[in-house]
């Protein structure tokens, strides 16, 4: 049986890994290291590429560390700096997004520093894999003058973990690691570490420093300003920087995942691996860029290193042949150093096939409730003010049922906006209704407050809640609205409806988003009425907590009429068959990944889509 | 090594049984996806890197020394990831068509899908494998299993013991269906040590047929492009069940209630308006003899 391997590799330690070695999701090695680090409080709001973060954490044991959900990214830092008051080590995990949502809490908590150890998991999303902007953290972290640590793979993470909380308490000041899609979700082998029990400090009765108002604040930015210098003096002799000097000819700065590539393209260049973007260390900087004959700066989007070296005076390569925009990989790394003729061009990577992909856009599940809300907005004509999550996909052909998504919980105020300009005859009539539509989650991340205030003005609004009992776009999370918490305990529910009518929503009906019909009449005579209206389209989601499955649909081929209304719902299940009529394919359904929420059957116009026999 | 395939397909099994099984044999390996999107239908990707020491996580271009696709259009969108010349090239030929390929309501419009042919990419690739998985899995009883088939394929490629191989699958597939899985890993190494042995026979035998290149279209038999709305005015009530029911929204109530075709360039001619209006006041011509007449 035994091939001989015909794979190139190189000869494989004979030692096999002994049991401490743990392939990890960077993930799920940074909750390690942050268990590792005696952390003792941690609260999230859900996002990609950082959610397994804390998911990893509720997985060790409570009497460590008390892990929660929190319903949006500032509440959850203020969680964790209320646990850094008491003195226990706490940590605040969010995606880049989130921590503009956080940022109020970031700008006061940098005055204040911290009692116990508090760290902050950003995770950034350079190429824009699943979010709705790729801004850099490190820019944001050197504007609230916080530190921040970029380990650059998993098997370094426990290790940054650790140092961040001794720099948050020697320093007196949160600390921010920052990941990002890359390192969050590449796997590797990791050396487990022992959890260190830190003893909780006594609460500092300390409102000079505690309670920000404008006197003590004043008293507190020169700290600040003093921090950054040691913490630049720090980072000098810091462990976590790393100097490999090899060839003079080049030398590179770099951090994070970057130094990866750097590795990979230009393995004959010394490397100054900095253990952040911020602050930097001047001194060995200085050193560095004397030691080599051309220094580079390779830094994932942002030039911030490269900005902070080049106001110093030293002369340094970087975004000139680095693109600003997009994630690096071993191709863009390699181009780079091309272009600026520190490499040959050898043509890797040239296409041998010249082939021309399959369109293949993330698509909704088959039988995703939110599926109908958009069918129906869609033959209302309706301007649709979308919001982040799952049903932002609605907004591509063949639903295409959205016409602007902005930021969490944007919905609702833009439609207000929208709606105010609908009296103004003035600028020209525009008829069309104002819907926003929200999930059940986003609602409540920050789509209460667009909610009362769109009640206190008045607007003619109607909103769309699409409450699928979960947070699904990140793999299925509970929140308040799920009656349970991360560890999965039962807890209140917050019901919807009494919530609108409590801020004076007076229109306001629950309905199952199954149910065209009734969703049509409801869209309708919510957009009828004068004044908010909140449909609660409702119906759990599909794949998460419950893989739902019911009877698949079947296509009677014989009366068909190939006119594809099925199609409009967009709908992975539903395909072209090999039949013809009138010159157009007739449809057939996947009975493995249909799960019979009806939709087709219930535009069908010649009523072929039926139950099928086949279960 | 790179691993890919549509969500749901178990890409990142794969992965993990990769990474797993080159770590037991004492490497470095680092395997990096991308979360989020996967489940929604979009394409899947995973790489898995293993030696001494592993720098970047993620494969370059023309750098990977497997690619191993669980579905024949993603095998296509990856296959420049190849090493040129010297890569090992393992597909599953079955079709997952995205809803977005069969989107064109056009007449004879055909599915927005790879042409490629396994044929056609097997002749140009040294070391490569179009099998059908997916029906020789569900051959052996679940069709699920076709992962771990294209598994055994590349296990005779790799020189790592079958027993790891097996240990490993059994530890990440679901505990109900280890039997089936091992079943399929074992035939898909029979079939790739078959193929070794004699290309020729073992792929006339074993390959899947090719694959029609397009659904046969029925172009012949129609009349052209041509559509044209005749809209009865006086007839039409403004009951808007036409406005509503047209699945490319190209007609709406004109000022007097009326229907009317208002993006004509949109119109595909479908006769879904003429069938459902009733009272039969919209006429749908194909063909511009028939306008001239009823004019």
């Amino acid at each position: 049986m035994a091939q001989t391997g015909r794979v190139a590799k190189t000869a494989a330690p004979s030692a096999r890994p002994n049991a401490d070695v743990r392939p990890l999701m960077g993930n799920e090695a940074l909750a390690r290291g942050a268990w590792e680090a005696g952390v003792r409080v941690a609260a999230a709001y859900p996002g990609t590429p950082s959610t397994e973060i804390l998911e990893a954490l509720s997985g060790y044991p409570e009497e460590d560390v008390y892990a929660q959900w929190s319903t949006n990214e500032k509440v959850s830092l203020d969680v964790a700096m209320g646990a850094s008051f008491e003195g226990v080590r706490a940590l605040s995990v969010m995606k880049h997004v989130g921590l503009n949502v956080a940022a109020d809490a970031l700008m006061s908590m940098t005055y204040i520093g911290v009692n116990g150890g508090l760290v902050i998991i950003v995770c950034d999303d350079p190429g824009i894999h699943s979010s709705q902007n790729e801004q850099d953290t490190r820019a944001l972290a050197r504007f609230a003058m916080v530190p921040v640590l970029e380990p650059s793979d998993a098997q370094e993470a426990p290790a940054f973990m650790r140092h961040a909380y001794e720099i948050s308490e020697t320093f007196d000041t949160p600390v921010i690691v920052r990941s990002t899609t890359r390192l969050s979700h590449t796997r590797s082998p990791v050396v487990l570490g022992e959890r260190i029990e830190v003893a909780r400090r006594e609460f500092d009765d300390n409102p000079v420093k505690n309670v920000m108002i404008p006197s003590h604040a004043r008293l507190r930015h020169p700290v600040l300003l003093e921090r950054e210098a040691k913490l630049g003096k720090y980072f000098e002799t810091s462990a976590l920087t790393e100097l490999e000097m090899l060839g003079r000819a080049a030398g590179v700065i770099t951090t994070s995942i970057s130094h990866g590539y750097v590795k990979e393209v230009l393995g004959d260049a010394s490397v100054l691996k900095l253990a952040g973007s911020y602050p930097l260390p001047e001194r060995k900087i200085r050193d560095f860029a004397a030691s080599v004959e051309r220094l580079f700066v390779v830094e994932e989007l942002e030039p911030v290193i490269e900005d902070q070296i080049r106001a110093w005076g030293i002369k340094v390569d970087g975004k000139e042949f680095f693109p600003r925009d997009g994630e690096f990989s071993p191709e863009v790394v390699r181009a780079g150093f091309v272009k600026a003729g520190a490499l040959p061009d050898m043509g890797i990577g040239d296409d041998v096939f010249h082939i021309e992909p399959t369109p293949r856009p993330p698509v909704l599940c088959p039988g995703c409730p939110h599926t109908s809300a958009y069918m129906v907005l869609r033959q209302a004509e309706a301007r649709v003010a979308g919001d982040i999550g799952c049903y932002t996909l609605a907004a591509i052909e063949p639903l295409r049922a959205i016409d602007t998504c902005v930021s969490m919980g944007s919905s609702i105020a833009n439609a207000t906006g929208m709606a105010k300009t609908r009296g103004m005859t003035k600028t020209g009539v525009e008829q069309r209704p104002v819907v926003a539509t929200i999930g059940d989650s986003t609602f409540l991340h920050s789509g209460l407050p667009p909610l009362i205030d769109a009640v206190y003005n008045n607007a003619d609004i109607t909103v769309m809640l699409l409450d699928n009992h979960i947070v699904a776009m990140t793999g299925g999370q509970d929140h308040p609205g799920t009656g349970k918490t991360l560890r999965g305990e039962q807890t209140h529910r917050v019901d919807y409806e009494s919530v609108c009518r409590s801020v004076g929503v007076k229109w306001v009906r629950t309905v199952d988003s199954y149910d065209l019909a009734a969703m049509h009449k409801a869209l309708r005579e919510a957009i009828d009425f004068k004044g908010v209206a909140v449909i609660i389209s409702d119906r759990e989601c599909v794949i998460d907590p419950v893989k739902v499955k019911g009877i698949a649909m079947e296509v009677r081929a014989e009366s068909c009429t190939a006119c594809q209304s099925c199609m409009n719902v967009g709908c992975p299940s539903i395909s072209w068959s090999d039949e013809w009529f009138d010159g157009r394919h007739k449809v057939k359904i996947d009975p493995n990944t249909c799960i019979g929420c009806t939709f087709c059957a219930q535009v069908c116009p010649s009523d072929s889509i039926q139950p099928g026999t086949g279960l | 090594m790179i691993i890919v395939g549509v969500g749901g397909q178990g890409v990142i099994m794969v992965s993990k049984v990769l990474a797993t099984i080159c770590q037991m044999q004492g490497h470095q390996v680092k395997q990096s996806e991308v979360h989020g999107m996967a489940k929604r239908g979009g394409g899947v990707f995973s790489h898995v890197r293993f030696g001494e020491k592993v720098w970047s996580p993620t494969i370059p271009k023309g750098g990977a020394d497997v690619l191993l696709a669980l579905e024949w259009a993603e095998a296509m969108r990856w296959i420049n990831h190849l090493r040129p010349g010297k890569g090992i090239f393992i597909s599953d030929t079955q079709h997952i068509m995205p809803p977005f390929a069969c989107r064109s309501r056009q007449r004879n419009a055909d599915a927005a899908y790879t042409r490629e042919t396994p044929h056609e990419i097997l002749e140009q690739i040294q070391d490569g494998y179009a099998m059908d998985a997916t029906t020789m899995a569900r051959d052996l009883g679940n069709e699920r299993a076709a992962n771990t088939m294209l598994l055994g394929v590349l296990s005779t490629a790799l020189d790592f013991p079958a027993e790891d191989w097996r240990d490993v699958i059994s530890r990440f597939v679901p505990p109900k269906t280890v039997d089936i899985n091992i079943k399929a890993f074992d035939h898909g190494r029979e079939w790739a040590e078959l193929v070794h042995e004699n290309p020729d026979h073992a792929a006339e035998q074993l390959r899947r047929p090719e694959i029609a290149p397009a659904l046969l279209s029925e172009a012949g038999e129609h009349d052209g492009d041509f559509v044209q709305l005749d809209i009865n005015v006086d007839w039409c009530k403004s009951c808007d069940i036409c406005v509503k029911m047209c699945p490319e929204r190209c007609l709406k109530l004109d000022d007097q209630l009326k229907a009317v075709l208002h993006k004509p360039e949109l119109c595909t001619g479908c006769r879904i308006c003429e069938w459902l209006c009733p009272d039969l006041a919209i006429t749908v011509h194909r063909d511009p003899a028939n306008v001239k007449a009823s004019a």
